[in-house]
């Protein structure tokens, strides 16, 4: 392993930041031997404010416009915060086009560009809408010193819930109602949320669902999560947003089912990693094993 | 072909004209790479800077303005200032075979002219990858003879 570099990059070297989470990401380093050789013990999490914060949503929902007006009012307010921007890897050639960047003109700002750290994720082998390895680029970058990771999630299905599994904080936007209500198969992801914003509040029908919001979250059990109202377009509700989301505190919801995600997203992994995988999914394909033996054998490994 | 790359697609400069930037974009997620585009108007910095975030092996220039004889150098100086001297550079758009030496001179490895097969453009990346000496620092002055 190459020290020079990891410790380049926790003095400041962008470069070797870069290059070091390249190593993460292709698991040629794991974030254990940069602990070790750093000797860092455990997670050093305070608990109390996020280190890490998934803001995810319906594709087009606005998740890259609004993150770009957050990024600079938390860089101008002095603190040094990354986003890791993930899109997906497609499934047939592994390709990916990473275009979150396009939106994000925060970093341009002379002023802000060494408070500000993008960097764009393919998903790779991962299903869901991030894969779990960005949970030790997330603590890399903390070793490194940047005090807050957004994670801006693959847009995503209403269902998809992948994202608690790496992020202290979840926040889901969305858009204004399209006249149905609010439809039952939101309640995965919003039952996890630890904030809601609806977007584009310059258009019709945004405050509507933020009411509709609200009144499902009051009909539930435990506290509801703040429901927000802006319009990235209009630099609306931006400078409230950015202070609530900073000082987020954990709902505490729905303990259970992050820890359901983080296993399910840990057992993926291992079933994803295992070295007979091609082998066991050409003989699934040529049908002379089945399912369940598949299942056995990599529960096996 | 080999491993997935990481790829910059930059636009430099106030060319407008994004077409062809994205259709090579395409053409190389599509061969499997993992494409950054930077979108249009970029400066020669802010794509350096780009390129040193996302950890990327290459970059692509796209200028059909005619700003390529000032921009194209520019970029690639500034890599070399900012220790990046082993990404991979390349470009395309409308540049006139005259202006095509002084630019591989300045460290840009293959240049694609309108009607490039997008295959030479993968074949161009899957050679340059393989070779060790080819970065944008480096003294060997090895190019590609495109045929567009
Ligand atoms: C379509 C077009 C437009 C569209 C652009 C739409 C868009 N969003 O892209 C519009 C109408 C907006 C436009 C406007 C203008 N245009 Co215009 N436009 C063209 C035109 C007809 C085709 C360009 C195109 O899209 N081709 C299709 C794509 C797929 O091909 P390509 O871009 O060449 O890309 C291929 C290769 O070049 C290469 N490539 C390109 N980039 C890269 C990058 C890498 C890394 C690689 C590997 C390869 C590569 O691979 C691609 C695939 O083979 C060209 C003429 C021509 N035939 O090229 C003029 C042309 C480019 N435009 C021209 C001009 C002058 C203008 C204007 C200034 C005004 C005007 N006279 O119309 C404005 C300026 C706009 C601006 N803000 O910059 C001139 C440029 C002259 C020059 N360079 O000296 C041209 C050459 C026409 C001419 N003969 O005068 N234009
Ligand atoms: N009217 C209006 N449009 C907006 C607003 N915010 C974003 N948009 C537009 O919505 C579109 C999508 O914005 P993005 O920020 O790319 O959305 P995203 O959620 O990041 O999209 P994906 O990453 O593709 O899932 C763009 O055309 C924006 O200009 C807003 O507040 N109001
Ligand atoms: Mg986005």
């Amino acid at each position: 392993m190459d020290l020079n570099l990891i410790n380049e990059a926790v003095d400041g070297s962008r470069r070797s930041l870069a290059r070091t989470l390249s190593l993460i990401e292709n698991g040629e380093i794991s974030i254990e031997q940069i602990r070790q050789v750093l000797n860092i013990e455990g997670n050093p999490s305070d608990s109390k404010s996020w280190n890490s914060l998934a803001i995810t949503g319906a594709p087009g929902v606005g998740k890259s416009c609004l993150i770009d007006k957050l990024l600079s009012i938390w860089a101008n307010s002095g603190l040094k915060i990354a986003l890791l921007a993930i899109d997906p890897s497609s499934p047939r050639t592994g390709g990916a086009l990473l275009g979150d960047r396009v939106r994000i003109t925060s970093v341009d700002d002379e002023a802000l560009k060494d408070k500000i750290y993008i960097r764009s994720i393919a998903t790779r082998k991962s299903s869901g809408n991030v894969p779990l390895i960005v949970a030790d680029m997330i603590e890399f970058l903390h070793i490194a010193k940047w005090d807050r990771v957004i994670v801006e999630t693959v847009g995503s299905g209403q269902s998809e819930v992948r994202c608690a599994a790496i992020a202290d904080r979840i926040v889901v936007i969305e858009g204004p109602a399209r006249g149905d209500g609010v439809q039952a198969e939101k309640a995965g992801l919003l039952e996890l949320a630890d904030a809601v914003i609806v977007n584009k509040s310059d258009l019709s029908g945004a405050e509507k669902h933020a009411e509709e919001l609200q009144e499902s979250f009051e009909l539930g059990l435990g506290d509801a999560p703040p429901v927000l109202l802006t319009s990235a377009l209009n630099e609306t509700g931006i400078a409230e947003a950015a202070h609530v989301l900073l000082n987020l505190a954990d709902s505490g919801r729905s303990v259970r089912a992050r820890w359901r995600e983080r296993l399910l997203a840990h057992y993926e992994r291992k079933i994803l990693d295992a070295p007979d995988l091609d082998k066991i999914l050409s003989s699934l394909a040529i049908g002379s094993i089945s399912i369940d033996e598949a299942i056995s054998i990599l529960g096996g490994q | 072909m080999g491993q997935n790359l990481r790829i910059v697609i930059a636009k430099p400069g106030l060319d407008g004209h994004d077409r062809g930037a994205k259709v090579v974009a395409r053409t190389l997620r599509d061969a499997g790479h993992e494409v950054i585009y930077t979108g249009l108007r970029r400066t020669a910095m802010q794509i350096v800077e780009t390129v040193r975030d996302e950890d990327a092996k290459f970059l692509g220039l796209s200028s059909l303005s005619g700003a390529h004889n000032h921009l194209f150098p520019r970029v690639c100086q500034l890599l070399i200032e900012e220790g990046l001297t082993d990404v991979i550079v390349f470009g395309g758009g409308i540049i006139p075979e005259d202006d095509r030496s002084a630019l591989h001179e300045s460290g840009i490895r293959a240049i694609f002219g309108p009607g490039t097969p997008t295959n030479e453009i993968l074949e161009f990346i899957d050679t340059a990858s393989k070779m060790t000496d080819v970065g944008v620092g480096a003294e060997n002055k090895w190019q590609w003879e495109s045929t567009a």
